[in-house]
């Protein structure tokens, strides 16, 4: 017997029967390549050309390298703050190779790799760290939180997954344009326990837009493991709780990430739809500069998955097997990021800081009378007693 | 309430208001295309006409699609349709998230909360993100389209939570403008400049207006400038400052205390922040006495901010201490509620003893 109610219509049943909390089978996991980076038999991927392959694996390359020499530099006090993305490069690169720039960016703030692949330099990312003048962020916020208006990626900020809805109303845009293009929007498995991600997947279902929610579950919020996150099977199993379609991929094979997010792209642009990809990874490095995350896990485990699960090794092995790479370009590639790394930092702490102006500016389109007013105070003030100010900054 | 007052407050025909004193209105000036209007229609022709002029602005919030549970969406659905005018989910921060993202891509989001007393769940959204879009990414991003509207003040019978002014949290938040009406001939230019405006803004409706207050509205497409102040009633020895329905209350405690031979200096603030200490502090030296008078509890309140930046700007001036006459400091209570009120008679007061000090 059905019962037709407002939302539909309904199979009545005269059994009590609950809904089990969890369902008999874990949601799988899409791969693409084995551990040792070869194609999985009878694998379905969206194939990926040498070009394209070998630009991923760079930025792959490029992306580790950067981590850790930024991370270096933040030890050595050159910059105040920073956070790597290790173990998670296949996420960042992949993910990004499988759109276009049209697409738009709502970063968390562990997905440097978007930025990377779509061209910001290594120089643009060294003088947000350092906060110089010619940080597009005006020295305003902590290193890492990066923006490009001209990449479409939105800039980064610390609040956890305050971004889901931003994205959701941006994609309702691009769909109202009528544009060729999705929005992406990044966030880790602690940001789905916010109610911004229960917001935001609910008006994307509802308003059906082009939106990709990625969900990088590496398995911590800081210190906080997967177990005191959430008791669901992860995050992919929410997507049916809102009426969105999803897929869970291995987050360190980035051939599974390229083809999956291509397809995403293609349902949600084609069909006004939001996806769900949760990406199982882990994060290697600590949480940030501020953490040490041995304290919480144990070192073996982490060197497991730094070494044995590396994505960057295991694309690499297939670029290999396909002759598209070798270690002669490999020892190259590496040296020739370092370097320019290490300029690059050079460069960007001799640039000065931006101008005083910069700390009231931006606050409105135009400053109103009230910061007029602080802003004529302050200069008397840092005029009267100089030494009490940084000197980098000039008036 | 003074309904028939409100039509001589104001100068229904200004594009610019001139800064410091009205004129008293001129109604026999007889307005081509103006009429009769109560709040919630005129916030409705501000709604209409700001979806007209721009194909890319949008209203959405709970409810507005059969056009709201104070009809000041009636009609915008029909004649604009459900993609540009549309239900929300019950979810205030995926109301405001979701303003932001679509005002992040240059469009216009109109996005009303209910009551303002539901927007605490939005209030992230709003100090952490909406007010700081623009700084935060070095103006390479903005999210100047939004503005949020929400009905706030008392309404007679609404209790804890249909009559809050929570406008003093959101006073403190650089990067957002906070912007009240006090008519519908000022609301529909306020709103106006307020959705057109390149900033992100809270616009309250005092919705003890909605049907009650009454006057004649330009049925053409006006703006009233944000962050000025308008002096509403000339006087010489003491100056009140309100906003919303309160400036009615206030009217009605000039008007009694004239009779007593004070004659009192009324302004309308209009816009809380950024706001207009020019205007005032203009007018207190003139009068040398200050009276701020809110709904909402007086601790902590935005009298709070004016009385302190009044008395460093105006102290050897000042006659008295700054008066605030504002609501208690207890949640809104229902049957108490006129006890709690910065009634008439409670203004009367502090105006006399301000005074006689």
């Amino acid at each position: 017997m059905v019962l037709d109610l407002p939302g539909g219509k309904v199979v009545l049943t005269p059994e009590m029967r609950f809904i089990s909390e969890s369902p008999e089978e874990r949601a799988q996991c899409y791969r693409v390549l084995d551990n040792d980076g070869q194609l999985i038999m009878c694998s379905n991927f969206k194939k990926v050309g040498e070009e394209i392959a070998v630009k991923m694996y760079t930025d792959m390359v490029t992306l580790q390298t950067m981590d850790a020499v930024f991370y270096e530099a933040q030890r050595q006090g050159r910059i105040s703050f920073y956070a790597t993305t290790i173990g998670e490069e296949a996420i960042n690169i992949a993910s990004a190779a499988a759109l276009t720039t049209d697409d738009l960016v709502f970063p968390q703030y562990r997905e440097p790799g978007v930025l990377l692949w779509r061209g910001f330099t290594l120089q643009e990312f060294a003088n947000q760290c350092f906060g110089n003048k010619a940080d597009y962020g005006k020295g305003r916020q902590m290193p890492i939180h990066y923006g490009s208006n001209k990449l479409n990626y939105f800039t980064v900020s610390a609040t956890i997954a305050t971004q889901l809805p931003h994205a959701v109303g941006a994609a309702y845009s691009l769909k109202m344009d009528r544009r060729n293009a999705c929005v992406i929007t990044y966030f880790g498995d602690g940001g789905s326990s916010e109610g911004d991600f229960h917001a935001a997947l609910n008006f994307a279902a509802v308003m059906e837009v082009p939106a990709i929610f990625f969900c990088r579950n590496n398995g911590w919020a800081i210190s906080t493991p997967t177990s005191d996150q959430f008791r669901s099977d992860g995050v992919v199993v929410r997507g049916r709780g809102y009426g969105v379609r999803s897929i869970r991929v291995d987050g360190n094979d980035a051939l599974a990430i390229y083809s999956a997010v291509h397809a995403a792209r293609e349902m949600a642009i084609s069909e006004h739809r939001p996806i769900l990809i949760e990406a199982i990874t882990y994060r290697v490095g600590h949480h940030s500069t501020s953490d040490d995350s041995t304290k919480y896990r144990p070192v073996d485990e982490i060197e497991w998955w730094r070494s044995a699960r590396d994505p960057v090794a295991r694309f690499r092995k297939w670029i290999e097997s396909n002759g598209w790479w070798c270690s002669e370009a490999e020892s190259e590639l590496r040296n020739n990021v370092r370097e320019q790394l290490l300029h690059a930092i050079q460069v960007a702490e001799k640039i000065e800081k931006p101008p005083l102006a910069e700390l009231f500016m931006d606050v409105y389109d135009v400053p109103p009378s009230n910061l007029c007013e602080q802003e004529k105070l302050l200069g008397e003030t840092v005029r009267r007693n100089p030494q009490y100010y940084p000197p980098d900054v000039s008036l | 309430m003074a309904t028939t007052s409100l039509r001589t407050i104001g100068r229904s025909v200004c594009r610019v208001s001139r800064r410091g004193f009205s004129t008293s209105c001129d109604d026999k000036l007889v307005q081509p295309s103006s009429k009769s209007t109560n709040l919630y229609s005129a916030i409705n022709q501000a709604l209409h006409i700001a979806l007209e002029t721009d194909p890319r602005a949008y209203v959405f919030g709970e409810d507005v699609g059969f056009g709201g549970v104070f009809r000041c969406t009636t009609g915008l659905a029909d004649r604009f349709g459900k993609s540009r005018v549309f239900n929300t989910p019950l979810c205030e921060q995926g109301i405001i998230g979701f303003g932001i993202g679509l005002a992040a891509m240059g469009n216009r989001a109109v996005a009303e909360i209910q009551f303002a007393d539901y927007i605490y769940p939005a209030f992230d959204q709003i100090v952490n993100e909406a007010a700081k879009f623009r700084y935060r990414s070095g103006n390479q991003f903005n999210c100047g389209g939004l503005t949020i509207r929400a009905p706030y003040g008392a309404v007679g019978h609404g209790g804890h939570y249909h009559s809050q002014s929570p406008e003093a949290f959101f006073c403190h938040v650089p990067g957002i403008k906070v912007v009240i009406p006090r008519s519908p001939q000022q609301a529909k230019g306020l709103l106006l400049s307020c959705i057109r405006d390149p900033n992100p803004v809270v616009f309250f409706e005092p919705k003890w207006l909605y049907r009650l207050a009454v006057e004649e509205v330009p049925e053409y497409d006006y703006m009233l400038p944000l962050s000025e102040a308008e002096v509403i009633r000339e006087g010489s020895d003491i100056t009140l400052v309100g906003w919303g329905a309160q400036l009615s209350v206030m009217e009605q405690a000039c008007l009694d205390a004239e009779k007593e031979g004070i004659s009192c200096e009324l302004i309308d603030l209009k816009t809380l922040i950024p706001w207009d200490k020019e205007t005032i502090e203009s007018s207190v030296r003139k009068t040398g006495r200050l009276l701020i008078s809110h709904e909402a509890p007086v601790t902590g309140g935005f009298g709070a901010e004016i009385s302190a930046s009044i008395v460093e700007r105006c102290f050897l001036r000042l006659e008295a201490p700054v008066a605030r006459v504002c609501g208690l400091d207890t949640p809104f209570p229902l049957v108490f509620e006129p006890f709690y009120m910065p009634t008439k008679n409670k203004i009367l007061d502090a105006i006399k003893s301000t005074i006689n000090y």
